[in-house]
């Protein structure tokens, strides 16, 4: 394979503690290596006054599956005048909110991403979510299964019964060539099966008679058992309610006394993700305020905890989540059009499309709320920034976010231009924060920290010699004076990015599909004949498609990357 | 004001998309510039110029130039769309999307429009001698903001699904239409001076719709109130006043429920 | 001895049953008996064993007969087809693998073809009115574990989805619904007295044409507001009975056909039931569910939604991708003459269309890739055989719930006969030859 070497650029890598130095970059098959073991034949590429980090790695977005592509079918609209016609190396590329999976991938790689997290795949449906990623150039990807409304997972927690629960875990990874243990609205989107909710961690689940706390000390638990390389991953109870700050405390407090056990690097137990549709205080949309003190105030206590954002960025977009009930409540609210759909025996989903007006005093807390979380962090190697994209805006948006945390006079003006700016500011922390998030942050929020959350440090996130070699390099100085938008111009389209040793952006402009891979976790465990009984039992009464059509066949896999774990002590 | 006029020399064999043909694009353009636009007929890229004769120049701004399109153009779509000024007249019968989204400025057409006529439309009067196809003054599919400003007069008769989701503005329809007037609509004012046989105002949520004809068989969630005499399009006339549609959500204002209305002349 | 294959997939309807069980002689190269499979399922399989299946492709003559052709002749005729039109309509994908038409998209996207399946004559309505209002919808299991109010509305599964009732709708004991249908009410619209509204324990036998109308009335119920006397031609009383029925159970779906999408309001038939649906999720919990015809036209709106972001009529002639049913679909554009080459795969339109438009596609330079003669192939310049998808070649497929299944093969298709992705692929790449050269 090609050898290269990136010279002189500004390198931002938290793995190797480097903070904006000049440095060379080398790579030699696919991998980064120390710049001695290249020859002289490796092609050069000047990152001179250029800023240099690793691939980014998307932690949590809905961007591959079946409530995406309702969401994209049902959006006609979504996609008028926004279409971008075909070029000699890409196809043709579409959608804002919801783009379709070429653009999908395009976009991601375009702005530096080069991994990718699928955030919520309904298992019945694994097979769609692989096609799609299989459709989505460059990036690697990986999908979470949904554990949290699972029949197996309630009945089994229900008599804390670990062992089975993993064993059911594993078996379901495998089957779905899943990632991760994903939980929604535990409890509630069963509930939502009757037209019902879970809005409290106590609240029991009708006929299964468990609680969303017993659901998520449970995963946590057989997920430390299994030693898998992410942790529980959890969407709250009660998200987008006002007031629902102290069900975040309660649920992020399960995480106590839990201590990480596996062999990848990973310290937290628990992922809470999008925290800003859970950090809302007061009790109705008139006196809603924003608690992201008190819930980060937790947070940056609590060494086993990490999260992700969810941060509006004051778009058009399409709200869809797991959380069937939540949109059903969203459609209650803003009367746009409404799908859902129920799974047998898994989850559900709910999709309703939603703007976030800068003139609406809700929303604009929202997008408060959302950079408060990142610039009170005490840890940006446990705050990752995302927009839990499409949810609260498109993932498109994250140069502007950049901006926004890198910026307090891009705050300013943007807090000048809101129509309830005063109520606003009221309702909120944001104008007292006058932190500026550095490069070296931003390397650890979007890089080296959700690289290491997922388990995955020792091959993204960094640039040290042996990791994969996922390099960016973005037409910005940090040396030289700068205006806010100069940074998401910068950050909007790279100067240069590298996927595993394969150059797929040059000056903002796809060059290449690059050779993109599927990450899914083998997790082996002992034996479990009633695991397997019950499954197939299961299958004989209540599902649908019989078990032998439910795997997810290696050929919606075709470039698989499988992390092992072994499980079976 | 300058003109510029614009007459079908070569027939495209498909048809042509001359979304181009619009104030907003002919302004500040000399002939042989307008001749240069670009034009398509299906996957080729080609020239407004291979199609149509081009004479006089356009104006600085789109607000000084007037387009007069002649000759056969019933298999040419998308004239005046997204125009936001100054004026067109197409003197016989375009294709589909004639002043589509729209936003202002004149349009005048003396024969008739196919589908889609001033879809999305935002601002500005559209005027129709012949008759219009389906979905005239609709919304874009999967839109829930359709027509929000402006004036669509039709001298003629209209198609199906006039008005969908229209959000404001006026449609004026002198002769009859075809099912579904102003299904889910929530605002504006759509008046059918002939006949409209069924599924009128089906799903309204707002706005006012006046039939001076006959409607065949009336919506179930459609209730009378009153009679009352209206101001419509310059004349006063009394009208019975039904609420609906009442299986349809509808916002309350004031604590009172605020209703789509139906007139139907007396 | 003789092979038996399990959990088949049947590549019929859009109940995509994906229990049966094909007996294969030893050799694997027939297939001998059919268990679990409708009569029209178990035809499906039987008819690939025809004896005067067409084995290589058939170019039409002048003079009407036609003269059989190889693959390569048929590759070539097809690549310059597509090659040489402006604006090639590339319609059928309904009864083929996703696979397949993934391949057929990069094909369109190449020659700046219009994309079209079969919904466009059959539920394409029922996308526009989810386009309009959304569709609160569930998997097929949970009508199975659930339900207990089932609403047929303008559909007929007796016939057109024999086992749907049986499987998934009214007569399976689920995990909430042990007693089965003893558990369940039925509700069935429709104008006729069918076999579907024998069995009902309501049957409406609306007036045709007014169920939008109808609609609207269980809608003015729910809201307690006054209705006439009768609305499309059921009293006043029923509807409310109706109305009460459907609040009153746990959970609720209406399964509609193509006696709504079809019949006057078509989109606005669906868009008024979708919102009924919703109305009744502020009494108890209830869905509504497309009875999908071909086997895997609900694949095709999911290939063309993720790639284009559409779910059919996707005109990509202008190398970007639009969509507009009444003008970008099928029959509107063969009844303009806006298409100059008519390329169709895993479908008959020959068949399905009106004859305006069948005339048209006779007049054009056209294809049809098929493995039956097919009223179509008798009207196409060309007629390329294929293997069986679901018979003599897997692929994925989905469901009418959306739930994708993959299609299993069965036994081999006849010695030299090409799959769907093989006659594509070939032409993807002589088109690549073609425009290269360009």
């Amino acid at each position: 394979m090609t050898e290269y070497i990136i010279r002189n650029g500004f390198v931002f890598d938290p793995t190797q503690g480097i903070k904006g130095d000049k440095a060379d970059i080398a790579v030699k098959d696919g991998k980064i290596v120390k710049s001695t073991e290249v020859s002289s034949k490796a092609k050069t590429v000047d990152a001179s006054g250029k800023t240099v980090m690793a691939g980014a790695v998307e932690i949590h977005a809905h961007i591959a599956g079946p409530k995406v592509n309702e969401g994209r079918n049902y959006r006609p609209e979504d996609k008028l005048f926004t279409y971008k016609p075909k070029s000699a190396s890409s196809r043709m590329a579409g959608g804002f909110s919801i783009p379709t999976t070429f653009k999908t991938g395009y976009e991601y790689a375009r702005m530096g991403y080069t991994t990718a997290m699928e955030a919520a795949m309904p298992p019945l449906y694994a097979r769609h979510v692989h096609e799609e990623i299989k459709d989505t150039p460059i990036i690697d990807e990986g999908a979470y299964p949904v554990f949290g409304n699972n029949w197996f997972v309630l009945e089994y927690l229900k008599n804390r019964e670990i062992e089975n629960t993993c064993a059911y875990i594993s078996w379901l990874l495998e089957a779905s060539k899943g990632y991760a243990v994903k939980v929604v609205n535990p409890g509630g989107t069963e509930a939502w099966g009757w037209g019902l909710n879970c809005l409290t961690i106590d609240d029991p689940v009708p006929y299964f008679d468990i609680t969303p706390r017993e659901i998520v000390t449970g995963l946590i638990e057989a997920n430390e058992t299994l030693g898998l390389p992410h942790s529980v991953h959890i969407h709250q109870n009660s998200l987008g309610n006002p007031g629902n700050y102290t069900v975040t405390l309660d649920t992020l407090k399960l995480a106590e006394g839990f201590r990480a056990k596996n062999k990848f690097g990973r310290e937290q137990v628990l992922h809470s993700t999008h925290l800003q549709f859970h950090s809302y205080g007061g009790d109705s949309w008139a006196n809603f305020e924003s608690k992201s003190k008190e819930v980060m105030d937790y947070v940056n206590k609590q060494k086993n905890i990490t999260i992700d954002t969810g941060c509006v960025t004051l778009d058009e977009t399409t709200t869809m989540t797991a959380d069937g009930p939540f949109e059903h409540h969203l459609t209650e609210l803003n009367h746009l059009k409404w799908a859902n759909v129920d799974v047998e025996l898994e989850t559900a989903a709910g999709i309703v499309p939603y703007i976030y007006s800068p003139d609406i005093k809700v929303c604009e807390i929202q997008w408060a709320i959302g950079l408060e979380l990142a610039l009170m962090a005490k840890d940006p190697m446990r705050c990752f920034i995302t927009t839990d994209h499409p949810n609260a805006g498109p993932f498109t948006r994250y140069p502007r976010i950049i901006k926004w945390l890198m910026s307090a006079e891009a705050r300013k003006k943007q807090i000048e231009s809101f129509k309830h700016g005063a109520k606003m500011v009221e309702a909120t922390h944001i104008a007292g924060i006058d932190r500026e998030l550095s490069l070296y942050d931003i390397a650890q929020m979007t890089r080296a920290g959700p690289a290491k959350a997922l388990g995955l440090s020792h091959q993204y996130g960094g640039l040290a010699p042996g990791m994969d070699a996922d390099i960016v390099v973005y037409d910005f100085n940090p040396e030289k004076p700068h205006k806010p938008e100069d940074i998401e111009k910068a950050f909007s389209a790279a100067a240069y990015v590298m996927k595993t040793g394969v150059p797929v952006v040059i000056n903002g402009e796809i060059v290449s599909n690059g050779n993109k891979r599927t990450l899914w976790v083998k997790a082996k465990v002992n034996e479990n004949p009633q695991v397997m009984r019950d499954i197939r039992d299961k299958f004989l009464k209540y599902y649908s498609v019989t078990q032998a059509n439910y795997d997810v066949s290696s050929h919606f896999v075709p470039n698989p990357h499988v992390i092992e774990v072994d499980a079976t002590h | 004001m300058e003109t510029v006029t614009i007459t079908m020399k070569n027939q495209p064999k498909l048809y042509l998309e001359a979304d181009n043909v619009s104030p907003d694009k002919f302004a500040g353009k000399k002939a042989s510039e307008i001749a240069a636009l670009h034009a398509y007929e299906g996957r080729e890229q080609t020239t407004l110029g291979k199609y149509f004769e081009i004479a006089g120049e356009g104006g600085a701004t789109a607000a000084d130039t007037r387009i007069i399109v002649k000759g056969d153009v019933s298999r040419v779509k998308y004239i005046g769309m997204k125009m936001s000024a100054g004026e067109v007249l197409v003197e016989q019968s375009p294709d589909m999307y004639t002043g589509a989204w729209m936003q202002g400025g004149k349009l005048v057409v003396k024969g008739n429009v196919d589908s889609f006529a001033g879809i999305g439309m935002k601002g500005g009067e559209f005027l129709i001698d012949g008759n219009a196809g389906d979905y005239l003054g609709a919304a874009y599919r999967g839109d829930w903001r359709g027509m929000q400003g402006g004036l669509i007069r039709v001298k003629g008769s209209a198609g199906s699904d006039i008005g969908y989701f229209m959000n404001g503005g006026t449609i004026i329809v002198h002769g009859n239409t075809d099912v579904h007037v102003g299904t889910h609509m929530e605002g504006g004012r759509i008046v059918i001076k002939g006949n409209a046989p069924s599924k009128v105002g089906g799903q309204m949520v707002g706005g006012e719709i006046f039939v001076y004809g006959t409607i065949d068989v009336m919506m179930p969630g459609f209730k009378y109130v009153q009679d009352e005499e209206v101001e419509v399009d310059g004349e006063r006339s009394k009208f019975a006043l039904y609420y609906g549609d009442t299986g349809e959500r509808h916002p309350k204002r004031k604590g009172q429920i605020v209703y789509g209305k139906l007139y139907l002349k007396i | 001895m003789s092979k038996s294959v399990t959990d088949v997939i049947c590549p019929f309807c859009g109940t995509l049953c994906d229990d049966l069980e094909v007996i294969v002689s030893d050799d694997g190269k027939k297939i001998e008996d059919i268990y679990n499979a409708c009569a029209i399922g178990a035809e499906k399989f039987m008819h690939a064993q025809a004896p005067d299946r067409i084995k290589r492709p058939r170019m039409q003559q002048p003079d009407g007969s036609y003269k059989e052709v190889s693959y390569d002749e048929a590759v070539e005729y097809t690549a310059r087809m597509l090659y040489n039109a402006k604006k090639p309509l590339m319609y059928g994908w309904s009864s083929t693998s996703c696979e397949a038409q993934s391949v057929g998209h990069e094909i369109a996207e190449k020659v700046g073809a219009i994309v079209d399946n079969t919904a466009t004559v059959c539920h394409g309505t029922t996308l526009i009115a989810v386009q309009d209002v959304g569709i609160p919808s569930c998997t097929l299991g949970e009508i199975k574990n659930r339900a207990d109010r089932i609403i047929f509305w303008g559909c007929n599964p007796c016939h057109a989805h024999p086992r749907h009732q049986s499987r998934y709708s009214v007569f399976p004991r689920g995990f909430f619904t042990n007693k089965g249908h003893m558990n369940r009410k039925v509700i069935v619209v429709d104008p006729r007295v069918t076999d579907t509204a024998k069995l009902a324990d309501y049957h409406y036998q609306i007036e045709q044409g007014r169920d939008f109308e109808l609609l609207s009335a269980f809608r003015v119920a729910l809201r307690n507001e006054p209705l006439p006397e009768t609305v499309a031609g059921i009293p006043r009383e029923k509807i409310i009975e109706g109305a009460e029925v459907m609040k009153s159970g746990r959970f609720g779906i209406i399964f509609f056909g193509m006696g709504v999408t079809q019949s006057l309001s078509k989109n606005h038939n669906i868009d008024n039931a979708i919102m009924l649906t919703k109305d009744l999720n502020e009494f108890t919990k209830f869905s509504i569910m497309a009875m999908r015809g071909h086997y895997n036209v609900t694949g095709s709106g999911q290939v063309l939604g993720w790639q284009f972001g559409y779910p059919f009529s996707v005109d990509l002639s202008r190398g970007f991708a639009r969509y507009n049913p009444g003008e970008t679909s099928s029959n509107d554009l063969l009844r303009r003459g806006e298409v100059d080459a008519v390329f169709v795969l895993g479908s008959d339109p020959g068949a399905h269309f009106p004859i305006s438009s069948v005339r048209k596609i006779a007049q054009l330079p056209s294809v049809c890739v098929d493995p039956h003669i097919t009223p179509t192939s008798e009207i196409s310049k060309l007629h390329v055989p294929v293997a069986f998808v679901g018979v003599e070649v897997g692929g994925n497929c989905y469901r009418m719930d959306n739930v994708p299944i993959e299609a299993r093969k069965v036994v081999d298709p006849p010695e030299g006969v090409l799959t769907d992705v093989e006659f594509l692929t070939r032409v993807n790449a002589r088109l690549d030859q073609l425009m290269g050269g360009k």
